[in-house]
C-alpha cells in the first residue's frame, strides 16, 4: 500500500499536463473528466496508504519513498523523496478529499467560461503542488510545493486576466507571498548551516542536540519560518493579500484561499514543532499573531458588503486561531482546526460560489436577501456550516475552536483567551450577518436577475462538506481519554524527548558560562480539570449564541439599528476600510520601493548602464570605421600588408 | 660539393623575384605566375632539405604543392576568364569589387 | 663537379625568373617561366630527386603552363607598356621585400645550417625513385593523398561553374 505513495501526486500532475497541452482539443466534458478523475484518484490512492499506515504499529508510522537523488553538490544532497507519517496524512486527507469535492464542484461553476480547460489545467498543478508540499522530505521540497502553490495561485487569482483589478490582485498576492517565501528561504539556509542537512528526520533528531533551549539560533531559525508562514498564512503583517485575492474564481478561493494552501503555514509550524518547542519567544510570538491576527480580521468582517470579502476575512481570523493553537503548544488542536475548517470554510465559500452562480455573479450582499426560497439546499449547508463556525454544539467548529481556546487559556494566558473568545464573539455574529443578510428578509434583489438554484453536480459536493462540517468533530472528543483519535494519530510526530534537550542544553550553556535553570520544562503537564474544561465550553456556546442572537437583533428584528450605531462614527469607518493597512502599506513601503524601482531604470539603468553598453559600441564603431580604410579591395595592398607582417616577424625572431 | 646554404640561397632569391612580380606588376596573369614561381622556390628549399637529410617528406610535400599549385591555377584563371568577360581588362588596379 | 652544373642552372633560373617579371608581354613571360621550371628540374636532378624532376617538368613546365598560355591566348592579351611605370608605393613595395629577403639571406649564412645539417647524408641507392616516395605517399600520407585528390575534383569543378557562368 505504501509504495503507491509517489502516484499521489503525480495523479495531478498528469492532469494537469494532459489539460494544458491538449485542454482545447479534447474538449470541456473531457478536461473536467480528467481534472477530476485525476485527483479522486489521487484520494483513493490516498485512503489505500492510509491503510497501509494503519498497519504500521504507532511508533512505526514513517515512511519514506526516494524518488531520485535531486541535487547533489558536495556535501549538500537533496533527494527527491517523499515521506508519508501521520502529520502528513492527515494534510494529504484534506488536500485530496477537500479537493476532489471542490473539483467537482468546479465542472458546474465555470461551465460557461471559456477557457476551462485552463482553469482546471491550473486547479491539478496546483494539487500537484500542495501534495509536494507536504508530502516532501525535507525542506527543499518543502520549499518547491511552497513556490509551486504560490505560482498557481497567481495563475488563479488572475484567472480573469481581462479584468485590471483581478491582475492587480494576483501580483499583489505574489509579491507579498515573496516576502514570506524569503524568509522561508532563510530559514531553509539556516537549517543547513547549523544541521548540515535539511532533510526532516535528521534536522528533527538533531534539535536537543544541536540547538540550545531558548538559545538565538533557535529563535532565529523559528522567527524566519514563522515569517514565512505568515506569508503564506496570511497573518499580520502580511495578511493583505488575501482578501483581493477573491478576485478569483469561487472554488480557487474555496480549495486555494480557505482550504489548503493558507494552511501550509500550520502546517510548517507544526512539522517543525520540535524546533518551535525549542524557542518559546517565538513560540509567544506566534500565539500574539495569531490571537491578533483572529481579532482584527473578525473586526474587519463584520463590516464587509462583498460576501466572499466577509468570508476571506474570516479564513484570515480563523488561521489566526490555528496559529494561536501553534503558540501555546496545541499543535493537535490546531490540526484538529485546519481540518475542521477545510470541511466547513470550503462549504461556505463553495456556498456562497453556488448563491454567486445562481445570481449571475453578483457579490454585493446588500442585494440579496431572502434568497432562502430560491436556494433551499445552498441554504441548508450554509447554515449548516456557519453554525459550525460559530461554534455551536455539536458540530465541528465547537470542538475544534474550543481545544484551542482551552489550551489558550492553561497553556498560554488569559490575554491570548481574551483574544480568542471575543474573536469567537464576533464571529458568530458576522457569520450570521452574512446569513441574515443574504437569506434572510426582505428581497433586494435586482428586478432583473432570476436568482436559480444551482445544479446537482454543485450541490452535492455541498452536502458531503456541510456532513463533514457537522460529523468533522468526533475526531476529537475532549473530556473522554482515549476518544481523542487525531491526538492519538499525531502523538509520534508532536512526540518531543524534553529529557534530551534539558541535558544538552543545559551542558552547553553551561559550556558558555551560562546557568541554566530548566528542569521545570521536565514536569509532566496535568491533564486540565474536567471541570474547567466544561466551564470553558458553557461560556463558549453562550458566546457563540450571543454573537448570534446579536446579528438577529440587528439585522432581522431591528433592520436599522445597524445605521443608526454606526452611522458617523469614527471607529466604524477606520475599521470599514480595514484599518487602513493596505494604505499605509501603501505609503510607506510600495510607494518608496516604486520610487526607488523608477530612479534606478531612469537613471541607473536607461542612463548608466545603457549608456555604457551603448558607448562600448559606439567606440567599436568609430574604430571599426578607422580599420575599414585598410579593405581597399585591391589584392596588392593585402599582399603588401602580408609583407609589412612577415619582415617584422623576422626581424623580431631572428 | 654544393652546400645546402647555396640552395637556399637561390630558392630565396626566387622567392624574392616572385614577392616582387606579385607587388609591382599589375598584368594579373603576371602576378599569377609570380605566385607560380614562389611556390616552385619553396618547393627547391623542400627537396634541397631532403637530400640532406636523406628523407622523402619534403618530396610528399613538393607533391602536395604540385597538385595545391594545379588546382589554383585552374580556378584562378577561371575567374580571370569570368571577370574579363564582365570587364575587358586584366589590369589589377582595377579591380577592387572584393571591397564592401 | 657538381658545381659547375649547380652554378649555371642556378644562374638560368634567376635570368629567367627576372625576365618573367620584368617582361611587358604575357607570352614572354610565359616562356619565360617554363625556362626557369626546366632550370629547376634540373637542380631537382641534382638533389637525386629523380620523380620531382620529372614531375616539374610534366605537370608545371606541361600541364600548367599549357594552361596559362591557353587563357593568354583566348583573352588576347597585348603587352601594356604603362606595367612598370614606378610609383611612391611599388617603391616602398621594392624596399620592403628588400628588407625581407635580406633578412632571410642574413639568416641563411649567419646561422649554422652549414655545419650542422650542411654535409649531405650518405643516401640509398633507391633515393628519389617513384618507388621510394610513392611508397611513402601510400602509408603515411595516405590521407593528405586522398584529400589532394578531392581538392583537385573540387578545383576541376569550380573551374567548369566560374568559366561557364557570367559574373553579375
Amino acid at each position: 500500500m505504501l509504495s503507491l505513495t509517489w502516484l499521489v501526486p503525480t495523479f495531478p500532475l498528469i492532469g494537469s499536463i494532459i489539460n494544458g497541452f491538449w485542454g482545447l482539443k479534447i474538449g470541456k466534458d473531457n478536461v473536467g473528466k480528467v481534472a477530476c478523475g485525476s485527483v479522486i484518484l489521487s484520494f483513493i490512492t490516498t485512503v489505500l496508504i492510509l491503510f497501509g499506515l494503519i498497519g504500521l504499529p504507532a511508533e512505526n508510522r514513517i515512511y519514506e519513498q526516494v524518488m531520485f537523488d535531486w541535487i547533489v553538490a558536495g556535501d549538500f544532497a537533496v533527494q527527491w523523496a517523499y515521506q508519508v507519517d501521520p502529520l502528513s496524512m492527515v494534510m494529504m486527507l484534506v488536500i485530496t478529499g477537500v479537493g476532489s469535492l471542490i473539483h467537482i464542484f468546479s465542472i458546474g461553476y465555470m461551465k460557461e467560461e471559456y477557457s476551462y480547460y485552463r482553469y482546471f489545467a491550473y486547479l491539478n498543478l496546483f494539487m500537484f503542488a500542495m501534495l509536494i508540499l507536504v508530502m516532501g522530505s525535507n525542506f527543499l521540497l518543502m520549499f518547491i510545493g511552497w513556490e509551486g502553490v504560490g505560482c498557481c495561485s497567481y495563475f488563479l487569482i488572475g484567472y480573469y486576466f481581462d479584468k485590471q483589478s483581478a491582475c492587480d490582485a494576483a501580483t499583489k498576492a505574489f509579491i507579498v507571498n515573496r516576502v514570506g517565501d524569503f524568509a522561508f528561504l532563510l530559514a531553509v539556509m539556516f537549517i543547513f548551516y547549523i544541521f548540515g542537512t535539511i532533510d526532516y528526520t535528521e534536522v528533527f533528531a538533531a534539535a536537543p542536540h544541536k540547538l540550545i533551549y531558548d538559545g538565538e539560533i533557535a529563535i532565529i531559525i523559528t522567527g524566519f519560518l514563522f515569517l514565512g508562514a505568515t506569508g503564506k498564512s496570511a497573518q499580520i503583517p502580511l495578511y493583505t493579500w488575501l482578501p483581493d485575492a477573491m478576485e478569483g474564481p469561487t472554488p480557487v478561493s474555496a480549495l486555494i484561499h480557505a482550504a489548503t494552501m493558507v494552511t501550509a503555514g500550520v502546517y510548517l509550524v507544526v512539522r517543525c514543532n520540535i524546533l518551535f518547542m525549542m524557542a518559546p519567544m517565538t513560540m509567544m510570538a506566534v500565539a500574539f499573531v495569531g490571537g491578533g491576527t483572529a481579532l482584527l480580521a473578525a473586526t474587519i468582517g463584520m463590516t464587509q458588503w462583498d460576501i466572499k470579502r466577509v468570508l476571506a476575512y474570516s479564513t484570515v481570523s480563523q488561521i489566526g486561531y490555528m496559529f494561536l493553537g501553534c503558540g501555546v503548544g496545541a499543535f493537535t488542536a490546531a490540526i484538529f482546526h485546519l481540518i475542521t475548517h477545510a470541511f466547513f470554510k470550503a462549504c461556505l465559500f463553495l456556498g456562497s460560489g453556488s448563491v454567486i452562480h445562481g445570481m449571475h455573479h453578483e457579490q454585493d450582499i446588500r442585494k440579496m436577501g431572502g434568497l432562502k426560497k430560491h436556494f433551499p439546499k445552498t441554504y441548508f449547508t450554509f447554515l449548516v456550516s456557519t453554525l459550525a463556525i460559530a461554534g455551536i454544539f455539536p458540530l465541528s467548529g465547537f470542538f475544534s475552536k474550543d481545544e484551542i481556546l482551552l489550551h489558550s487559556l492553561i497553556d498560554g494566558n488569559i490575554f491570548l483567551w481574551g483574544m480568542g473568545i471575543t474573536g469567537a464573539l464576533l464571529t458568530a455574529f458576522y457569520m450570521f450577518r452574512l446569513v441574515f443578510l443574504t437569506f434572510h428578509g426582505e428581497s433586494r434583489v435586482d428586478p432583473d436577475v432570476h436568482p436559480h438554484e444551482s445544479p446537482d453536480i454543485m450541490t452535492r459536493p455541498l452536502m458531503i462538506l456541510a456532513t463533514l462540517a457537522a460529523v468533522g468533530g468526533m475526531l476529537g472528543i475532549p473530556l473522554i481519554h482515549g476518544w481523542h483519535v487525531l491526538h492519538n494519530w499525531l502523538e509520534p510526530v508532536l512526540f518531543i524527548d524534553w529529557q534530551t534537550i534539558v541535558t544538552n542544553s543545559t551542558r552547553m550553556m553551561e559550556e558558555h558560562g551560562h546557568v541554566a535553570h530548566l528542569s521545570h520544562l521536565l514536569h509532566h503537564k496535568e491533564h486540565p480539570d474536567a471541570g474547567l474544561e466544561v466551564a470553558l465550553m458553557f461560556l463558549s456556546v453562550g458566546v457563540a449564541i450571543t454573537g448570534i442572537v446579536g446579528a438577529y437583533l440587528c439585522y432581522i428584528k431591528y433592520p436599522k439599528l445597524p445605521e443608526t450605531l454606526t452611522d458617523g462614527q469614527w471607529g466604524y469607518e477606520i475599521v470599514k476600510n480595514k484599518y487602513m493597512v493596505d494604505e499605509i502599506y501603501d505609503e510607506t513601503i510600495v510607494k518608496p520601493v516604486v520610487q526607488g524601482s523608477r530612479l534606478l531604470w531612469k537613471e541607473a539603468d536607461a542612463k548608466a548602464i545603457d549608456g555604457t553598453v551603448n558607448g562600448v559600441a559606439q567606440i567599436i564603431g568609430w574604430c571599426s570605421k578607422q580599420a575599414k580604410q585598410f579593405q581597399s579591395g585591391y589584392v596588392r595592398n593585402y599582399a603588401l600588408s602580408m609583407i609589412i607582417g612577415f619582415a617584422i616577424l623576422l626581424l623580431v625572431v631572428f | 660539393m654544393v652546400p645546402l646554404s647555396h640552395y637556399l640561397i637561390v630558392s630565396a632569391i626566387l622567392f624574392f623575384i616572385g614577392v616582387l612580380g606579385v607587388l609591382l606588376r599589375r598584368n594579373v596573369i603576371v602576378v599569377f605566375m609570380s605566385i607560380e614561381i614562389m611556390l616552385n622556390a619553396v618547393n627547391l628549399s623542400l627537396i634541397g632539405f631532403d637530400r640532406f637529410l636523406n628523407q622523402h617528406d619534403g618530396q610528399v610535400f613538393s607533391f602536395m604543392v604540385m597538385a595545391v599549385a594545379a588546382a589554383e591555377v585552374s580556378v584562378g584563371l577561371a575567374i580571370i576568364i569570368s571577370i574579363f568577360r564582365k570587364k575587358p581588362t586584366i589590369n589589377l588596379d582595377e579591380f577592387n569589387i572584393m571591397k564592401w | 663537379m657538381e658545381q659547375f652544373i649547380f652554378y649555371p642552372l642556378s644562374l638560368m633560373c634567376i635570368v629567367f625568373a627576372v625576365g618573367v617579371i620584368v617582361n611587358t608581354s604575357p607570352i614572354s613571360s610565359a616562356v619565360s617561366l617554363i625556362g626557369m621550371m626546366l632550370g629547376l628540374a634540373g637542380l631537382f636532378v641534382l638533389l637525386n630527386a629523380h620523380l620531382m624532376a620529372i614531375l616539374q617538368v610534366l605537370v608545371y613546365a606541361g600541364a600548367i603552363m599549357v594552361l596559362f598560355m591557353f587563357v593568354i591566348m583566348l583573352l588576347n592579351l597585348k603587352g601594356d607598356d604603362e606595367d612598370w611605370k614606378m610609383r611612391g608605393k611599388n617603391v616602398l613595395l621594392a624596399s620592403l621585400s628588400g628588407v625581407f629577403v635580406v633578412t632571410l639571406l642574413f639568416k641563411i649564412f649567419g646561422d649554422g645550417f652549414s655545419t650542422n645539417i650542411g654535409k649531405p647524408a650518405v643516401l640509398p641507392e633507391t633515393f628519389g625513385t617513384t618507388a621510394a616516395v610513392g611508397e611513402l605517399l601510400f602509408t603515411d600520407f595516405v590521407l593528405p593523398f586522398e584529400v589532394a585528390s578531392i581538392l583537385l575534383l573540387v578545383a576541376m569543378i569550380g573551374a567548369v561553374v566560374l568559366a561557364k557562368t557570367k559574373l553579375n
